[in-house]
């Protein structure tokens, strides 16, 4: 079956025409082709997986030629390692959980079947890019939930917030992407091929020169940086928020911000070769962006807002976790793993929320404890392995996070993570304490969500709380490792107990200060510092003012205006003094051919005269 | 060599040329039989076209095929030559296409402004102009055929277009013009270095680098001046959206479509292999203003108010892709050039269709005057133009990626002798271009397909009607070959690739 991984891919994208073109017709309107495909997909991916489980199978390329240019040429084909097989059971998986939910959840859309047949476009632009063997192909998938992103954040796109927020989506990925693309066309230039496996060979055996090795990855990083939201390209994905819920949870556990994790984690070996600077620079972006981001969460109201601000912190974790080299590879990735887990479900949860009081803002929430019992349950189970409450999933990887730094001597990193530790269940307290205890500060008579929106809710809690257990237990360091070897590293119950009393704290914090409703919000007597979080380190304000405004203004017009003034009007200029010079050259124009034919003679012989002269 | 061979060029040259002149003896009135005949000429020489298509030996190498060789002016060594290789093939292709959809187009949508038979007549006037400046082998026939398409459009700007077309026609007539009298001096001054003398592109080859090095550059001048107007390359580009402003339809996509591309074949074909000296001294110029172009047409796109003339200006930038491509002098350069000249052609042609289709229903091409709203009244419509402003922003998976980055990674790693550094800047203008390409054209399906329709369409709603059969009819070809040629590159890359590396051993540069 591992030779024939990219059925796993093709299917949601067969998948995706027809229901485009006979989706209206069919029973479910189209939502039935999508969820079949994800689902069998999904089986696949596990089948795929198993053997990959034990750490003793061997990767399996394969690939046929796409076009060949004799000096360049360029395969498309798949690459299947233990990587690969976690990703596509993550990528199906939370994909089949938010194609069922939104069945109840969007049923009353106005493009319903247009929706399902960009989510399974979404999921087969992933699946591409994952199994891809090939640096191009993969920027195909790349690109491909670039614009399915684009797609489904401005799903809703009456309102004109709605479709800023799919273009700024684009665009800030797309300003990651250009350097990711020269970062590509360095390693084609370096090794001539654009195959990963041979580029990763080429790089981990000295095939590649320092100073392009330091170029490429620095390069390639830019393109994480855009895809994972990291500083300073994370401003797009709170503005993602405008899409569906369901969409957000695809996007934040699987299809879309985890690309750039993966990039790096296939690449890998470029960025251990590549000179020590590069994979510091990686540490101290993600310890910028979880740090900010997760100072941002703290002051959000609407609920949406929170999750994703977390989300660009968690990912700044998991990019943390592969700056410790190689043996910061499993739990970098591993925290990618339980991490899709639990953010699904928070996000479904929150769409549960969402759908039952009609507002994102936890102001209007409050006391749904006793309301929606189910969505109680699982959002604090989200919200607990969030936070790293063991035993749930985010406590086990976390943790191996935060005892790498401190173990390969990052001590600083080691701070920063655990610092944001304390934030995170600090913001996931406070979240829980507003919107289910309390008393009810909402309009609408709250419900509890329906079968289709509920059921893949319960799945993804029991995963929440129990994908962790593949840390302890080195089943998943068998199954994603860095090199040929898997290194059973036993869980040091001193760090983990020092990450749990960091949770713990924040948690207390937490607790003390909202315990009870109050408004304003406590934060405020922060002051000046809480008006500067408040305002996005006036991150938005800069790029915005800075330099969207200055791009259409003055940029844009003043090329306007100077090509029609400048360019053409020098054009329409010449116009002109060639209609004032035709009245004085008119008297040549006497009809005497005679008179031509001299022209026409002397005009040769001058021409013949400068062509003599200069050969 | 069998005889069809020659038969199927000349038919495919010549046969609208023949329906021309039939649709122009057909008696006043008869509209309907003209647009018949357009179709069914236009159609005749596609299907010629097709057959070539299969009779083409893909393993030969890179020499040119369907020759025809006849003496035609031999005191000046003029003759006639023509001939197809995969360089010209596609672009034979492209222009056959392009033109049958245009006449399929005028079966339903008809512009105002004069007698339809006029229009299909020049039309097909134009197909051979275009079809003959691609497969001619001899310089002054590739002059007359270039000439030739001057006049048709000239006048279907100037009769059948809106507002300011006689000042549109006029300023497109003189520039154009201005560029091929410089043009035909280099050509002339070519041919008659050669001894003997000889205006055949083929001999010229074999003896190009004999002319002496300043000579070269001044020849080469000339025909920069020719080629570079009809691409248009950045600053010569501003008859571009006056032009296609006040063209009617058809005849932007066919100036969109295919006429641009003649100038930048002019340099794959001629000025490049029969100058190769001046070739490299001239091509930093040629990559410097490729990418002013690509970032300054972004900025001016970002800046139009006008849909129709947003869509030309981007014509400019794209266009600077395909110049970059061809100024690294690589053979993955060139065919990233011709990849990307064809994409622009289907893409950029259906764009033009799109927005000619807009302004039938709207009457008013003005961004703010449409308002929005297009995909809740005219979905289809709205959905093809979507899929078309994506493909035209190069996203990977559709027409417009490979040119785009196959010509940027060709400036990565330009021909020795060429400066890496300064085409590695270039290269980073062409990528923040890509951005700024990606802003304007999410930003024009924002503010045409999105939002709420406003109250006023309301009211005249009756006029707003989806996607008709007859264009779904011309619109199909091009929407397929968009995803197609964006799936299956090899398609185009397998026809060009032998005929590029030819011609790069003749401009020496290959590595």
């Amino acid at each position: 079956m591992i030779h024939y991984a990219w059925i796993v891919a093709a299917l949601p994208a067969v998948a995706v025409p027809l229901i485009v073109f006979v989706g209206k017709r069919m029973p479910g309107q189209g939502a039935g082709i999508g969820i079949a495909a994800v689902a069998v997909s999904f089986v696949l991916s596990l089948i795929i997986a198993i053997p990959f489980l034990t750490g003793n199978q061997q990767p399996v390329e394969g690939h046929i030629t796409w076009f060949d240019l004799g000096t360049f040429s360029l395969q498309v084909g798949q690459y299947v390692d233990g990587l690969t097989s976690m990703m596509l059971v993550v990528v199906t998986f939370v994909s089949l959980c938010v194609q069922v939910y939104s069945v109840a959840y969007m049923h009353e859309d106005v493009r319903y079947t247009w929706y399902y047949a960009v989510l399974s476009l979404f999921t087969a632009s992933m699946l591409n890019l994952v199994l891809a063997n090939d640096l191009i192909q993969l920027l195909v998938g790349w690109e491909g939930v670039g614009i399915c992103s684009y797609l489904l954040v401005g799903h809703w796109y009456e309102d004109r917030v709605n479709s800023n927020a799919g273009i700024k989506a684009f665009i800030t990925t797309k300003t990651g992407d250009i350097p990711f693309l020269f970062g590509i066309f360095t390693l084609i230039f370096a090794t001539g091929t654009s195959n990963m496996r041979d580029i990763n060979l080429a790089a981990l055996h000295g095939g590649i020169s320092a100073a392009l090795l330091f170029a490429a990855a620095l390069l390639l990083f830019g393109g994480a940086i855009g895809k994972s939201a990291q500083f300073p390209l994370h401003v797009w994905l709170p503005d993602a928020m405008a899409g569906p819920t369901p969409v957000s949870a695809l996007i934040h556990a699987a299809t879309m911000v985890a690309a750039g994790v993966y990039l790096v984690g296939r690449m890998f070996p470029v960025f251990v070769s590549a000179p020590h600077f590069v994979l510091t620079f990686v540490s101290i972006i993600a310890a910028i962006t979880m740090l900010i981001a997760a100072l941002l969460a703290m002051v959000q109201d609407d609920v949406k807002r929170v999750l994703a601000y977390s989300t660009v912190s968690q990912l700044a974790y998991m990019l943390a976790g592969l700056s410790l080299g190689p043996s910061g590879y499993t739990p970098g990735l591993f925290h990618l793993f339980t991490h899709a887990f639990f953010k699904a479900l928070l996000f479904l949860a929150a769409g549960s929320l969402i759908h039952a009081v009609h507002s994102n803002n936890m102001s209007e929430m409050g006391g749904l404890r006793k309301k929606m019992p189910l969505t109680f349950v699982v959002f604090l189970i989200g919200a607990m392995a969030l936070s790293g409450i063991p035993p749930l999933a985010g406590f086990w990887s976390k943790d191996e996070i935060i005892s790498e730094a401190f173990k390969t001597h990052q001590y600083w990193l080691f701070a920063v993570t655990l610092g944001t530790a304390v934030l995170t269940a600090f913001y996931m307290t406070r979240a829980v304490l507003l919107t289910f205890f309390g008393d009810y500060r909402g309009h609408t008579e709250p419900h509890e969500a329906p079968l289709a929106m509920a059921a893949p809710m319960v799945v993804l809690a029991a995963f929440a709380c129990l994908a962790g257990l593949l840390g302890p237990t080195h089943v998943f360091v068998d199954w994603v490792h860095f090199g040929p070897v898997a290194e059973h590293v036993p869980v040091d119950y001193g760090f983990a107990a020092i990450s749990l009393v960091g949770a713990l704290a924040g948690v207390a914090v937490g607790y003390g200060l909202y315990r009870r409703w109050r408004d304003p919000d406590p934060l405020r007597t922060l002051g000046p510092a809480y008006t500067f979080i408040e305002n996005k380190y006036y991150l938005d304000d800069i790029y915005e003012k800075g330099i969207v405004r200055t791009i259409q203004y003055p940029m844009a017009a003043e090329v306007d205006r100077f090509d029609r003034n400048v360019v053409d009007g020098a054009v329409n200029g010449t116009g002109r003094a060639a209609r004032g010079l035709g009245g004085v050259l008119r008297y040549l124009q006497s009809g005497s051919v005679q008179r031509y034919a001299v022209f026409l003679f002397v005009g040769v012989v001058v021409l013949a005269v400068i062509i003599t002269r200069i050969t | 060599m069998s005889g069809w061979e020659q038969t199927a060029v000349t038919l495919l040259t010549f046969l609208p040329a023949a329906g021309a002149i039939v649709v122009a003896l057909i008696p006043r009135g008869r509209d309907r039989a003209a647009q018949v005949l357009g179709v069914l000429f236009t159609g005749g020489a596609l299907v010629v076209g097709i057959a070539v298509l299969f009779g083409f030996d893909y393993g030969a190498g890179g020499g040119y095929q369907f020759e025809l060789q006849t003496t035609w002016i031999t005191s000046l060594g003029v003759g006639y030559h023509v001939g197809i290789d995969g360089i010209s093939l596609p672009l034979v292709e492209l222009t056959l296409l392009t033109t049958f959809l245009c006449a399929v187009y005028c079966m339903n949508r008809m512009p105002p402004g004069g007698s339809p038979k006029a229009l299909i007549s020049l039309m097909l006037l134009l197909e051979t102009g275009m079809l003959g400046t691609f497969v001619a082998l001899d310089l002054m026939l590739f002059f007359v055929f270039w000439e030739m398409v001057l006049v048709p459009m000239y006048f279907m700007i100037g009769v059948w277009g809106s507002g300011n077309r006689q000042y549109a026609a006029t300023k497109f007539f003189l520039f154009t013009f201005f560029g091929s009298v410089f043009m035909l001096l280099a050509f002339i001054g070519t041919a008659f270095q050669a001894d003997p003398h000889t205006f055949d592109i083929v001999l010229l080859q074999r003896s190009g680098s004999a002319i002496s090095h300043t000579l070269q550059l001044v020849l080469f001048g000339g025909m920069f001046l020719g080629f570079a107007v009809k691409v248009p390359m950045w600053p010569l580009h501003t008859w571009l959206p006056d032009a296609h402003t006040e063209a009617p339809t058809v005849g932007s996509v066919l100036l969109a479509g295919v006429l641009l591309k003649m100038g930048a074949y002019g340099f794959i074909r001629i000025a490049l292999p029969l100058l190769p000296y001046a070739a490299v001294k001239f091509a930093p110029y040629i990559a410097v203003l490729a990418g002013i172009a690509i970032v300054y047409a972004s900025l001016a796109c970002l800046a139009q108010r006008d849909l129709k003339r947003l869509i030309a200006y981007s014509s400019v930038g794209h266009m600077g892709f395909v110049m970059l491509g061809i100024a690294t002098l690589t053979p993955l350069g060139i065919d990233a050039a011709i990849f990307g000249m064809v994409a622009h052609g289907v893409i950029t042609g259906m764009l033009f269709f799109e927005v000619g289709s807009i302004y039938d229903r709207y009457h008013t091409r003005q961004l703010a005057d449409l308002g929005g709203g297009m995909m809740q009244i005219m979905p289809r419509m709205g959905a093809v133009f979507w899929l078309t402003c994506i493909a035209s922003l190069g996203l990977p998976g559709l027409a417009g990626f490979w040119g785009e980055v196959l010509s940027l990674f060709a400036a990565y790693n330009p021909a020795a002798g060429l400066s890496v550094p300064l085409y590695r800047t270039i290269m980073v203008f062409g990528g923040i271009g890509t951005i700024l390409t990606a802003g304007y054209l999410l930003w024009t399906v924002q503010r045409v397909n999105m939002g709420v329709l406003p109250d006023r369409w309301g009211q005249a709603g009756a006029t707003l009607v989806d996607t008709s059969r007859g264009e779904w009819v011309a619109w199909a070809p091009l929407v397929v070959l968009m995803v197609l040629l964006g799936l299956v590159p090899s398609l185009i890359f397998s026809i060009t690739n032998d005929a590029v590396t030819a011609i790069s051993h003749v401009i020496g540069v290959v590595p």
